[in-house]
Parts: structure tokens; sequence; C-alpha cells
């Protein structure tokens, strides 16, 4: 790649380079998968994972991770220029391709974008788990601000995971660089420069002009889906935006609710000790509610939102599969008007035909597994969030019980107190 | 609602009103059985201590057990709708014989009635702490109720509250034994004219005098004072956590609401997945359960703060009281500064030293003496009048004495009838309290149980 021209057809060619030193990874790696033999293709290598999902979920949990990535402690960095945050990113690892058993770099946000974009060139069929957005716009929320810096470590920690946990991306030469190289920059300055993106986001434009021949009814089914999905989880996002937007504004009263009873316990004697039960039973309501905010925008809110990050995922990941196809359709429609010159024509048709495929295949295998894995994230978070609101209302009622049983207990007193006298 | 007090409430269906969630189903873990007790349920249902011995109560059964809309022309001969109000009364012991009670007497009052009421037992008994009606508009609505007067569920509720009031009536000592009371109770017709006959309005205290008592009484007892500045305090507190309360119940109702979207969108969403879609559509069914409760909630508690709003409004009765002794008070001032006024004169009259300015004074020395005569027959004017005072003002000691009495004694009964209405009211808060959370329990454990088969 270096000072080479560039080629016409930079993803093919990005594509070539990585099978191979993919192909060096799979030798070398035997823990893949039980008994199966050495991949040798691509084709193959996605093949295997093109399973139903309970060969799947087995499959998964066959692999022995071997690779351990974590995101931590963010820093400010002060330049004459800019002023950014880096995240600590340290690797431990048993697999053979990295020298060491254990690096530790920091990374800024530019990097992982960095990292995601040639990922997406170089399986451009594959479901990269999405990034944390750039700004958030809803809320103005500082860059610097404590709370949106863990949001998006934990968001950063997740997309190197999912990239760990994926059997092909783990494997990536990038993905190594990522996590190993000291210095990002130099890589940053390789790759496809601006005019050969520009070049590709003009074809891709055109090819979506011209439209596809045709398309398999398979990823029709999963466009329609992809759309569904989208706008069911903006849904599902907003609704629970709101519930949360509630369940603050619920708190701010409960949080002057409670002073009252205490106030008009001040101006009471026999009916000071009930009035300041209640008091503190709301008081206490309240820190519960508290509570159960903080979890819901911990575990529910950024899940949903990651899945609707997903969504725009798959879009573009349908998108880039329409182009590969459509450049494979224009390539051969041009060779069918040809009367000369058919050979080499016919061998870029072949390798586009090659790649329509591989392309295919790749995204089939891993449909199921997001499929599986987006299965696994929606349910435990549901879930958790119903545990912590059963949760919520177990607690609160202890504190209502717990006044009652002290009210009741003073009220047999008074009524022993009255049938004795 | 509200029962009338007797001995055998269970046959009074519509009286049933259950304030724990007594009935769930799915058993929680609990610290103690909050299902209430047979006596929190009777004395819940009213939070009224109603006091059996009373002589009223003894003798019949009270309740107001409907409500009614009329039209009919009103004073400045408009067509208007309004709201009546059907009285029941029955004589105790006929429950008692265990065969089917015997129909009830009926009559129809509105609300205005119960108003003059109310007004004529002010007038009449003013060291009594007279009971409160229930509100004439609603106040401290959250947002879902209805400000109207014909609401139904307003409607309701005031139905409740007339009852309750009449019921503090046949409870009270005094109160209980006032035979316009009694007529109001039996007689529909000719109730107006025999209220208006009793003159009560002519002992009514002008507001004008009220007023300037309150300005310029030099020793009230200090006891009222005291009461008067607990009961202000008291209205102010209650009013302020009624106003808070309305606004937590409108946040929790759009809490509760808001949840019934997921019921929508996980419908929507159940429809493109396979393994997914049934337990999202049934948890989808439980979050509409879960936005649809909080109607019952709310509307549990508003008998709460009907029972605070009760004792917001009986703080203007023991203002009341308090206004009427330091009235006493000060026209007992008065007359004994009056008294002590024509003492001084006729002394002065008999030594001849002027120690207070008089214009009669200064002007008998600017142009002449009197004569002897004259001087001895103001001074006998002055012994009667003297006389005259000193009656008045034993008078006026004795009215101030017996009223203190009275009051004093009515207002150590309000005091415990306060405690004990109160502490039931925040007891039955917490019992709301707790069903609610049971309820929140269940709906939850439920859709749990949902997204695990999604």
């Amino acid at each position: 790649m270096s000072g080479a021209k560039v080629p016409a057809d930079i993803s093919g060619h990005m594509l070539d380079l990585d099978e191979e030193e993919d192909l060096e990874v799979f030798s070398k790696n035997t823990s893949l998968a039980e008994g199966n033999p050495m991949p040798n293709s691509p084709d193959s290598m996605v093949n295997q994972f093109r399973l139903d999902e309970e060969n799947e979920e087995e499959q998964q949990g066959a692999i022995n991770k071997d690779i351990f990535v974590t995101v931590d402690n963010p820093e400010s960095h002060i330049s004459a220029i800019e002023t950014f945050i880096t995240y600590r990113v340290v690797t431990r690892t048993t697999r053979s391709e990295f020298d060491s058993s254990e690096y530790e770099v920091r990374r800024r946000y530019q990097d992982f974008l960095w990292l995601k974009s040639r990922l997406e060139e170089n399986y451009p069929t594959l479901i990269v788990h999405p990034l944390p957005e750039k700004f958030v716009m809803k809320s103005m929320v500082e860059r610097f601000n404590d709370d949106f810096i863990e949001t998006r470590r934990k968001a950063l920690h997740r997309f190197l995971n999912r990239i760990t946990e994926h059997p092909i991306l783990s494997c990536s030469h990038h993905f190594k660089v990522f996590l190993t190289d000291e210095e990002l920059a130099p890589h940053r300055k390789l790759g496809p420069g601006f005019l050969s993106r520009m070049s590709e986001t003009m074809r891709a434009m055109a090819n979506s002009v011209r439209g596809l021949r045709s398309k398999l009814e398979e990823f029709a089914i999963m466009q329609e889906y992809v759309d569904d999905f989208s706008n069911n989880m903006c849904s599902v996002d907003k609704v629970t935006h709101r519930i949360t937007k509630e369940h603050r504004e619920y708190m701010d009263e409960l949080k002057q609710y409670g002073p009252t009873y205490f106030q008009w316990a001040e101006s009471e004697e026999l009916l000071a000790e009930p009035l300041k039960g209640v008091g503190s039973c709301v008081e206490k309501c309240s820190k519960e509610t508290e509570e159960q905010i903080q979890y819901l925008s911990e575990v529910l809110v950024p899940t949903l939102h990651e899945y609707v990050l997903c969504a725009d995922t798959l879009k573009a990941v349908m998108r880039r599969r329409d182009n590969i196809q459509a450049e494979f359709e224009a390539k051969n429609e041009a060779l069918a008007s040809k009367t000369t010159d058919k050979e080499m024509l016919q061998e870029e048709v072949d390798d586009l035909a090659d790649r329509v495929e591989q392309a295919n295949n790749a995204l089939r295998g891993d449909w199921s597994r997001w499929r599986t894995s987006m299965r696994a994230d929606l349910k435990s978070a549901f879930i958790s969030t119903a545990a912590k609101n059963v949760d919520y209302y177990e607690k609160c009622l202890a504190v209502w019980e717990s006044f009652l049983l002290s009210q009741r207990g003073e009220s047999m007193e008074q009524r022993n107190g009255a049938d004795a006298s | 609602m509200r029962i009338a007090s007797s001995a055998d409430s269970s046959d009074n269906s519509r009286s049933q009103m259950i304030m724990a969630d007594s009935g769930s189903s799915d058993e929680v873990a609990v610290i103690c059985n909050t299902d209430i007790t047979s006596t929190e349920s009777e004395n819940n249902i009213i939070n009224t201590m109603v006091e059996r011995g009373t002589a009223l109560l003894k003798k019949m059964e009270i309740s107001v057990a409907e409500a009614d809309k009329r039209t009919g022309k009103n004073t400045v001969n408009m067509q208007e709708t309004y709201t009546v109000y059907l009285i029941e009364t029955r004589p105790a012991e006929s429950v008692s014989e265990g065969g089917t009670p015997v129909a009830p007497d009926t009559l129809w009052r509105r609300y205005s009635e119960f108003e003059l009421l109310r007004t004529y037992l002010l007038v009449t008994y003013p060291y009594i702490i007279v009971p409160p009606l229930p509100e004439k508009r609603a106040e401290f609505v959250w947002h879902k109720l209805s400000a109207d007067n014909l609401d139904p569920d307003f409607v309701e509720r005031r139905r409740v509250g007339l009852e309750n009031f009449l019921l503090r009536l046949a409870s009270h000592p005094v109160l209980s034994n006032d035979s316009i009371f009694f007529l109001f109770l039996t007689e529909e017709k000719g109730w107006r004219e025999a209220v208006l006959e009793t003159g009560f309005q002519d002992k009514a205290d002008s507001r004008l005098k009220s007023l300037s008592a309150m300005f310029r009484v030099k020793n009230p007892d200090k006891r009222f004072t005291a009461l008067k500045h607990y009961s202000e305090d008291l209205s102010t507190v209650i009013s302020q956590l009624l106003r808070i309360r309305a606004r937590v119940a409108d946040r929790l109702y759009g809490v509760y609401k808001v949840h019934g979207n997921y019921g929508r969108v996980f419908s929507e969403w159940s429809a493109i997945e396979k393994e997914m879609g049934d337990g999202l559509q049934s948890a989808g069914h439980h979050m509409d359960t879960y936005a649809a409760s909080i109607d019952d909630i709310l509307e549990e508690e508003e008998h709460y703060a009907d029972q605070l709003k009760e004792y917001l409004f009986y703080t203007e009765a023991v203002r009341s009281v308090c206004r009427k002794h330091e009235l006493i008070q000060y026209e007992l001032e008065m007359a004994a500064q009056d008294l002590s006024y024509k003492k001084q004169q006729k002394e002065e009259l008999e030594t001849g030293t002027v120690r207070i300015f008089s214009l009669k004074g200064m002007t008998s020395k600017l142009f002449g003496q009197e004569t002897q005569e004259q001087r001895e027959s103001k001074v006998a004017a002055l012994e009667q009048s003297i006389q005259e005072g000193e009656e008045a003002l034993k008078e006026k000691n004795a009215e101030s004495q017996e009223f203190v009495e009275k009051a004093w004694n009515d207002i150590e009964r309000f005091k415990e009838q306060k405690e004990k209405d109160l502490r039931e009211a925040l007891i039955s808060y917490a019992i709301m309290q707790i069903s609610m959370c049971k309820k929140g329990i269940q709906v939850w454990s439920n859709a749990k149980e949902c997204f695990n088969k999604m």
C-alpha cells in the first residue's frame, strides 16, 4: 500500500490485503472452533459462521476468549492548539500474533473513529458495533463534563469488546495496530485519503441512482426489517427518555413534599410523631426514586441508544452491500454491450461477482450473529430494568410497612393503657 | 364513601370503602399484616370518631344516600341547574332486629340549605367549633380532576362530605340536641321558615364589631391567643401540604401514563420479531395495566386529601370561636372601663377635684359654679348609672366566664377528635401507599417474566 498507485477500485484491493493477513492469523490461531479444519479462504472462513442460531450460540460459548480489552482512566490533554480527552486502552491476550501478552496505550475519540472506518472499509458488510456519538445534541452537555466522559468511556469500552468477541473483526490488522502501537498518528495518515473517499462516495451515489437490477429476496426482507427495527428502536428510545423525564419531575416534587410533614409536626404535640413518620417515609421513597432513575439512565437508556445507532449501522451495511452489487451489475452491463476487448473486462466482472458473493455471505453470517446479540442485550436490559423496578417498590413497601407497624404498636399500647385504667 | 354510624354497617353495600389492598392475591413478603383490622375499618371509613353515646345517634341512623340534578328558577327568576342530596333517616332500633330494615324517611336538600343550617349553628352556639361543610368549589385540584361543580366525581365526594357533616353534628354532645338540626333531618318543607323564625340573624355579630375587637383587646385569655396562632399555623401548613400533594399526584400520573406508550411500541416491535415477539407483546400488556392502575390509586388518595381538607376548614371554625372570645373580652373591658370612668366622675363631683377633663366641668368652672342641688342630682344620676354599670359588668363577667368554660370544653373535645382523626388519616395514607407498592411489585414482576421469555 505504501507509495503504490491507488487502484481505482479501492475496496476490493483492501479486502485482498486483509484477506492475506487474516489467513495468516487463522493458520496460527487454533482455538477458533472445536474440531473444525483450518479455514483456507475467506469464503470458507465466513461460511463457518453461517450457521443457524442455535449452533451460533453454542459456537460462541465454545470460543474461549483469549483477548481482553478495557477502556478506562480518562485524562485531559491540553496543548497549544486544542484540548482533548484520552482514554487508556489495556489489552491482555494470549494470541500468538501479538508479540506481547499485555499492552497499554492511550487513545482519543478520533482514534476510535479511525478504527471504525478502517473496519467498515475492510469488511463492508460486517456489522460493527456503533461508537458513541461525536456530540450529544439533545442536552447541551459540555464535552468535558464528567457524566458525559463516563458515558462515553463505557460506550467505547463496549465498542472494543464487541470487536474482541467478533471472530473476524477481532483478527483485523487495524484492530491490532489500534491496540498495540504507541503512536496511531502515522497509521492514520496511511490509508485512503480524502480524494479516494470522495470517489467512493460518488460511485455509491451513482449506483444508487442507477438502482439495483434485482435484489435477492432475503436481502429485501432484511432491508424491510432494518427499516422497521430502526423505527421501533427510535420509538422505544423516545418513550424511555420521556419516562426518565417524568420520573425526574416526580422526584423533584417529592423532595418538597416530605418537608411539609416535618413542618406541620412542629406545631403539633401528639401528632408530631406520626407526622414525622410519614415525612421520613416520603423522604426515603424519594431517595429510592433517585436511585431508580440513576439505574434507568445507566442501564436501559444507553443500551437502547446503542441499538438506535445500530439501526443506522445496519442501514449503512445494507447500502454498502447494495453498492457492491450495483458495481458488479454496472460492469456486467458494460461487458454485455462490448464487442471487443472482452477478456479483461470479463476478469473484472468475475472479480466483482466474487466480491458480491463474499459480501453477501459475510452479511448473512454476521446477520444472525447480530440478531443473537441484539436479542441478548435488549432482553437483559429490560429484565434488569423490571427487576430494579420491583426492587424499588419492595423497598418503598418496607418503608411504609415499618411506619404502619410503629403506629399500630402505639395504638395497641394506647388501647391497653385505656383498658387498664 | 362513608356510612352511617351504627352498630351494623355491613348491610350497607355502598359504604364499602376498602382502604387497604386486602384483596391482592400475590403474596409478597411483608413485615406485618397490612390488611386493616376490623376496628380500623370501622374507624377508617369515616375518620370520624363517632361517639356512640350521644342522644341523637342512639335514636337514629343518618345518611346522605344520593345526589340528583334539579332545575328551577332562582331568585332572579333565571333557570338554573343545581344538585340536591337525599337525606335518609331511620330509627336505630329497626336494624338490630335482624329482619329486613324499615324503609327510611327521606327528604331532599340542596347545598345552600346545608349552608343555612351551619350559619344558624355558628350564630346560636358561638362557643362551639362547628364542623365545616365540604368545599363549595373544588380546590387544590390536580389536572385530571374537574373543577366543575356538576362533575360526577366532585358531586360524589361532596355527597360523602355532607354525610360526614351531618354525622359530626349528630355525634356532638351539644349540637346534636338542637331542634333546628332535627327539623333539618326530618322536615323538608317549612324548615327554612323555621330557621328564619328563630331570628338568629339578629344575634349575628357585625363584622365591624368583631374586627374592632381584635385590635383593641388588652387582656385576652392566653390560651385563646395560643389557639388562634395554632389554627393559623395549621391552616397554612395544611394548605401547603395539599398544594404540594396535588402536584405530586399530577407528576405520578404522568409517570404511570407514559408507561402506557411502551404497550403500543412493544406491540409494534413484536410484529417484526420472531423469538422476541411474544415476550414483548405480553410485557406490553402489563405496561398498559400499570398505566391504567394510577386512576384508582389517585382516586383513593383524594379521600386522604378530603380528610385533611376537613381539618383545614375546621381551622376557620376555631378562629371563629377565638374571635368571639375576643369580642366578649372586649365588651367586658369596655364595660369595666366605662364603670371606672363613671366612678371617677362621681368622686370628682363629690370632692370637687377635677382629674378628668370634661367640657361640662370646664364650662361650669368658667360660667359659674353649680348649685348644690344641681350637683347632688348629678351625683344621684351617676350613682344610678354606676349601679347599672356594675350590674352590666357582672353580667358581662358571667357571660365571659361561661363562654370560656363552654368553649374550652369543646376545644378539648375537638383536640382529641382531631388527634385521633388525623392519626387515622395518616395511617390510611400509609395503607394506600402500601397497596400501591404491592401493585407495582406485581406488575413489574409479571413484566420481568415476560421479558424473560424474549
